[in-house]
């Protein structure tokens, strides 16, 4: 074992696969600066395998799709979520479908990394958790790690994967630090993961509110109630068997994102635990989400959007019957 | 560098190939057996034809909506492309694409895109991988005079002139996009002048000499192959149909203008040439011309007597392993 952060994770995975694999590039705009994670690659791979990049990033998500169909693996890094948006036909129109569309003569592995770069004052522009728009585009797989052993060994499973894979890295935890396995370390997309058993109430945590939940299930550990922590870690294919599973044990769920409400990961957790586990359900489902609004700039208004160890303690409150314990902040 | 013979009869028998299966598809989508939009090149044959023989088998190529002839003139089997059209099993897709979106990779057709100038950075970034893996194949990218207008065109000939890629940009300007006339919203008068913006050669070439344009053509990817990177070529050219078939909207376009260029066109304008040069004989044009309306009759027997996908196969694809949890709901 070895203490590394979540940003090392991603930066040692990326090398690793680029030492092991020639056909593993990077295209990052500004992959020289020493933020990067791709900081030192030039001088290890050379600019072949890490092009000097121009602000384009619909013109270098088509090529990494030309080049991932005839036998490059890219890695395209977005640097901050919002830009995909720019290439979103692209990713949609062509890296999502092109195999489909072609009849499976070609496949598309690429990794696009999406760092998220929400409650840091960057207000709406830069502030987008967009993986629940990207669940609604067959042919992409998504993945959300939450710490820096899924970081490590998810990025690298992508990066080895044939198909297009969504990489979203939630930017507060890239400085979060956690003990990564030594040697060669893969987790499986698609595979959840139990982070903290407990019999009482099931909480799905997406991204960062992993941590927060963490947080919360210690709070409410000492008044006696044991809540169940699952990280999905991958968003499609979603393990919902693990979810399935966890909410026939307890009966309950509250599921914790900091995505927006509608149409999310969260209304697509519920949908399936009421379709697949309703016999199960002993309460009502409840979310901890991001309302329906853009984040706003002042951090006095945007630390109120997003999943807290009280919101979602004060949710499993609810599910476990306490009256009205969910006070929604916002809406 | 004078043609040979064979060449210039291969040139004669590919153009014809395009012409009657556009035609078949006229009549095929007539009589109802063809779903969906299909957008003809027919009057755009010597473009075609003149820059998919300057590649090799081996080089990439990629093109769009208007999608037929390409991966023909770039050698694919006929009749994988007319299931294709009729949705069936059997077609180069497996009936997932249709028209719009024709691929052989078994020809280097990396595919057909009915996003205009999506194309553009696609070619880029397969002449990149090409550049990095060490093999000699260069990319021909086929688009028009309305994607010249798309960012995609500015990004991806900036991405190729940066990175000196070995890509062959063929415009094929038809003078309009849909109804949209060229004139009214390309602030230049040759799009072939918008290469300087980007420090690389742009050529222009009469697109209904199929010879001219093979030279051109072939200028352009010796020097990709050199390694001076990308060239683009704009050739003007003319479709005689409608923007899509049986869109019956006209009135953008003379009819002096469409007499004019029906004058040029391509086809006899070969033909007569060949016979005339003494490259082939009125009989050997003809045997030429009886095989490509036997193929092409043969393609669409095939299309018509083949199966239609089973419901399942609709899942088929969407991932190299499949997903069996998101196929069920
Ligand atoms: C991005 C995009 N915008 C608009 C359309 C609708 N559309 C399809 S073909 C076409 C005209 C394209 O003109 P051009 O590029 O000159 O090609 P041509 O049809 O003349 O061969 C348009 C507007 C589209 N398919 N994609
Ligand atoms: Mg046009």
């Amino acid at each position: 074992m070895r203490t590394i952060s979540y940003r090392e994770a991603v930066r040692q995975a990326m090398l690793e696969e680029m030492r092991r694999d020639p056909n593993v590039v990077v295209f990052c705009e500004d992959a020289r600066f020493w933020t990067m994670p791709t900081h030192g690659f030039v001088d290890e791979f050379g600019p072949d395998r890490v092009p000097v990049m121009p602000i384009s990033e619909e013109g270098f998500t088509g090529a990494a799709i030309g080049a991932a169909m005839t036998g490059v693996r890219p890695i395209v890094d977005y640097t901050i979520a919002n830009l995909m948006y720019v290439a979103w036909d692209q990713i949609v129109n062509h890296a999502a479908k092109n195999r489909y569309l072609f009849g499976g003569q070609a496949s598309v592995p690429i990794v696009f990394r999406a760092a998220m770069k929400y409650a840091n004052a960057t207000a709406a522009q830069h502030s987008d958790r967009p993986y629940p728009q990207l669940m609604n585009v067959p042919g992409l797989k998504i993945v959300v790690p939450s710490n820096p052993a899924d970081a490590l060994g998810l990025l690298k499973s992508a990066i080895r994967d044939d198909d297009p894979v969504v990489y979203f890295e939630p930017l507060l935890l890239w400085g979060a630090k956690g003990e990564v396995p030594d040697g060669e370390h893969l987790v499986p997309i698609g595979q959840a993961a139990i982070t903290r058993p407990g019999r009482d109430v099931t909480v799905v945590a997406i991204g960062d509110a992993v941590p927060t939940a963490l947080k919360a299930a210690g709070a409410l550990a000492k008044d006696g109630t044991e809540v169940e922590v699952i990280d999905p870690r991958t968003l499609v294919p979603l393990d919902k068997t693990t979810i399935l599973e966890s909410v026939a044990r307890t009966g309950r769920l509250v599921i914790a994102d900091p995505a927006h409400k509608t149409c999310g990961a969260a209304a697509e957790i519920s949908a399936i635990v009421a379709e697949e586990g309703f016999g199960s359900l002993r309460a009502p489902i409840v979310r901890v989400v991001t309302p329906d609004v853009h984040p706003p700039f002042s951090p006095a208004l945007e630390r109120l959007m997003y999943p807290t160890p009280q919101r979602i303690a004060d949710a499993v409150r609810t599910v476990l019957g306490a009256p009205s314990a969910v006070k929604d902040l916002v809406s | 560098m004078a043609l040979s013979p064979e060449v210039l009869a291969e040139m004669y028998r590919r153009m014809l190939r395009i012409r009657l299966f556009e035609e078949s598809a006229q009549a095929l989508k007539t009589e109802g057996v063809i779903p969906g939009s299909i957008h003809l090149s027919i009057g755009q044959e010597a473009e075609i034809v003149g820059a998919c023989m300057a590649v090799e088998r081996r080089d990439y190529m990629l093109g769009n909506h208007r999608s037929h002839g390409h991966p023909i003139g770039k050698g694919a089997a006929l009749a994988p492309l007319m299931a294709e059209l009729l949705g069936r099993r059997t077609g180069v897709n497996q009936g997932k694409g249709g028209s719009m979106h024709l691929a052989d990779f078994s020809v280097g057709s990396l595919g057909e895109s009915s996003i205009v100038g999506s194309g553009i950075p696609v070619a880029a970034g397969a002449a990149l991988a090409a550049q990095l893996r060490g093999e000699d194949r260069v990319c021909l990218c086929f688009f028009g005079d309305g994607a010249s207008n798309e960012g995609m065109f500015h990004e991806g000939l900036n991405l190729a002139a940066i990175w000196h890629l070995p890509v062959i940009y063929l415009c094929e300007n038809n003078g309009y996009g849909a109804t949209t006339s060229a004139r009214e919203v390309v602030a230049v008068t040759d799009i072939a002048d918008r290469a300087a913006g980007y420090g690389i050669p742009g050529e222009i070439v009469d697109g209904q000499d199929v010879v001219a344009v093979h030279e051109v053509v072939t200028r352009a990817v010796e020097r990709a192959r050199r390694g001076e990177g990308p060239t683009l070529v704009e050739a003007k050219t003319y479709r005689y149909d409608n923007h899509a078939f049986g869109l019956h909207i006209e009135n953008y376009r003379t009819t002096e203008e469409r007499e004019q260029w029906l004058r040029r066109d391509p086809i006899p304008l070969l033909r007569d040439r060949l016979v005339a040069d003494g490259v082939l004989s009125d009989d050997a044009a003809k045997t030429v011309e009886d095989e490509a309306r036997a193929e092409v009759a043969a393609a669409v027997d095939f299309a018509r007597t083949s199966p239609f996908p089973e419901p399942a196969e609709a899942f088929d694809h969407l991932f190299t392993v499949p997903l069996p949890a998101r196929t069920a709901g």
